[in-house]
């Protein structure tokens, strides 16, 4: 077998641009698909990047009425049978497999409500948030303090901005100890946060711009103490939910449960449309990723088409051969070798050059995957199993379609083979 | 006896005609023979030949080699039987043009299942005897007719046959390569090889100890006052 290799090797050197020129029509084929799975692969990846952030893997899990989140406001009140979040159901939100942390949160979109001196902060939300929240949603301080216990304990006005807010409002200024406006109430700014993980998400589409960056949060948060909520806005007011999962795998898992869990805790009436919802990141993430995928598939079937021409053409060639080595052919057959042997040689030689072709294939559909994405601006990801396949895929090529050939060469009559010159 | 041939026919079939080549040959070859088979083109030689080699089968006939009933043989027997007890000798020398001497010779080693270190000692080893252990790395294309033949019993006795079959060995050789061809046989020969050669040449098969005339399909015994007269 490995003599057979190694002549294999010696057979395609000695026809060098007959080889390339065999090969071409597989390296084509697997360069094609390489390159499309590796614009799949990429773009998927990159869909799940955009919607998630890098590495925060966190669901909100939100009050809704009907379908929507509900919305409150200073004057149409709280919904009925809605109890806010105690410590207690924190804990048991806790004992749900995959959690890692969670936190409770109120909060006011789209404020216009923040003043510092006469700048407005327009645009930027408000929320009440407990001690676990920035560390939940992956925040750090910048500069200053976090909230501390006192703060929740003797309903300190205090407030923390994150960093849109902070320059929106200060500009070059330090924010510390300033005292700013919220809602009527002024606070002390104490701190400023930032995102541990900064993650810019690619756009490219207008739409990808609307769904990625109409996030509120785009025009500054003010974090204020949980228990100043009532103070500035309402009392009991019904909190939302963040979970920070262990890993991306059981975002979905741990929406639910926590959903579940908090919908327990309602005694609205069984008609009310009132209840909690998460958000279906992980879901909305592998529709789309499933669309891409689809979209794109079918190039995968176009390309193997020039892989079914690459097969024939090796076909070809191997006819040829095997008639150009027909008095080899004879000569080893009168010295002893079986039919086998001589088929298992020829098939060992198409499958070597449908395998280069393979492996060269894949060189160039990396390099034009790479080459793609610099121009397009879409990213790529080699796949290794898709490697693997294309590689193992054209061996089988190689000795699918020179199995004729060699079934040609395996039954030569040694007598009219030697005749042959 | 190594070799006995009875009755032995072939017909070719060209269209609806019916061309008998062989007519009731009958030939017995013993163990250690040197053997010749003359005839000019035609005469069915090459078709013996190839029914000696196992390469072809007789239309009827009954055919032993080295006890072993040749004709009831499946094909993948037949090809032990070429490989174990047969070295063929072509005129063309029929070498493989894009590989060394010494992997020319080894050839039929590796249909034998011999190992590669084990294949390449074998195959120097025979190359040593017809005097080419100089030339061990050459190519076909950068040898001589007459080193070429001898390449090509090399590897025919590589795997140390009891039978050696050589058609037209000098066919393609000037005067002075055929002598060591020749020369070579009658060494083998000496061994206790048995060589059965074809050839038109009286010369050549003046080499061998026992001649046998093939004419128009028919064998006879060679009588030497024929040549007298």
């Amino acid at each position: 077998m490995l003599e057979n290799i190694r002549l294999s090797f010696q057979g395609v050197w000695s026809h060098k641009m007959r080889s390339l020129l065999t090969m071409l029509g597989i390296i084509i084929g697997i360069a094609s698909i390489i390159a499309i799975a590796s614009t799949i692969q990429g773009t998927n990846e990159q869909l799940k990047q955009n919607l998630l952030g890098a590495g925060n893997n966190t669901v909100n899990v939100k009050l809704c009425r009907s379908d929507s989140e509900y919305e409150f406001d200073n004057y149409s009140g709280i919904p009925a049978g809605v109890p806010v979040f105690s410590e207690s159901d924190r804990e048991k939100m806790l004992d749900v497999e995959g959690v890692e942390d969670i936190a409770f949160y109120n909060s006011r979109s789209y404020s216009s409500d923040i003043w510092y001196q006469n700048t407005n902060l327009q645009g930027a939300s408000i929320m009440g948030i407990d001690s676990h929240y920035l560390n939940t949603c992956g925040y750090e301080i910048r500069t200053g303090r976090s909230f501390i216990e006192k703060d929740y304990t003797d309903f300190r006005r205090v407030a923390i901005l994150d960093d849109t807010a902070a320059t929106s409002l200060f500009q070059e200024e330090s924010p510390l100890g300033k005292t700013i406006e919220l809602s009527g109430s002024p606070y002390i700014v104490v701190g400023v946060a930032q995102k541990k993980d900064e993650y810019q998400p690619v756009i490219n589409s207008v739409d990808e711009y609307y769904s990625l960056m109409s996030d509120s949060d785009s025009s500054g948060v003010v974090y204020i103490p949980s228990a100043d909520w009532g103070i500035s806005f309402q009392y009991d007011e019904p909190q939302n939910i963040v979970i920070k999962a262990e890993n991306t795998d059981y975002m979905k898992t741990v929406g639910k449960d926590v959903k579940s869990i908090a919908n327990d805790l309602l005694s609205v009436g069984k008609s009310s449309d009132i209840k909690y919802k998460a958000d279906k990141m992980i879901e909305k993430i592998e529709e789309e990723q499933k669309m891409n995928t689809a979209a794109n598939q079918q190039l995968i079937w176009i390309a193997g088409i020039s892989l079914l021409v690459g097969g024939i053409g090796v076909m070809n060639i191997m006819l040829v051969t095997v008639t150009e080595r027909t008095s080899e052919i004879g000569l080893k057959k009168a010295i002893g070798a079986k039919k086998k042997r001589i088929l298992a040689q020829f098939l060992t030689e198409a499958a070597v050059l449908t395998s280069m072709g393979g492996i060269i294939g894949v060189i160039v559909g990396n390099i034009l995957a790479k080459v793609i994405s610099n121009m397009t601006d879409t990213p790529t990801a080699i796949s290794v199993p898709v490697i693997v396949v294309s590689v193992l895929f054209s061996m089988l090529i190689g000795i699918l379609f020179g199995l004729l050939p060699s079934i040609k060469a395996a039954n030569l009559n040694p007598i009219d083979a030697l005749r042959h010159e | 006896m190594i070799l006995e041939m009875h009755h032995i026919y072939k017909d070719y079939y060209p269209g609806n005609m019916v061309v008998p080549v062989l007519k009731d040959v009958n030939l017995n070859v013993e163990n250690g023979e040197y053997l010749a088979i003359m005839g000019p083109s035609g005469s069915g030689k090459s078709t013996l030949m190839n029914i000696i080699g196992c390469l072809d089968k007789p239309t009827k006939g009954d055919f032993r080699l080295d006890g072993l009933d040749i004709l009831n043989l499946s094909e993948n027997a037949l090809a032990d039987v070429r490989l174990n007890k047969l070295g063929f000798v072509f005129q063309n020398f029929q070498l493989l043009p894009r590989q060394t001497a010494v992997e020319n010779v080894a050839l039929p080693l590796i249909y034998a299942g011999v190992s590669k270190k084990e294949r390449l000692k074998r195959a120097a080893a025979a190359l040593d005897k017809v005097g080419l252990s100089d030339r061990l790395d050459f190519v076909p294309n950068q040898l001589s007719g007459g080193q070429k033949q001898r390449v090509a019993i090399a590897r025919a006795m590589v795997n140390q046959p009891k039978i050696l079959l050589a058609d037209e060995p000098t066919g393609a050789l000037d005067s002075k390569s055929s002598a060591q061809v020749m020369d070579l046989f009658t060494t083998l020969n000496q061994e206790g090889v048995t060589v059965i050669m074809i050839t038109h040449d009286s010369h050549v098969a003046g080499f061998a100890k026992r001649r046998v005339d093939i004419f128009d399909g028919e064998i006879s015994e060679y009588k030497p006052q024929e040549v007298t007269l």
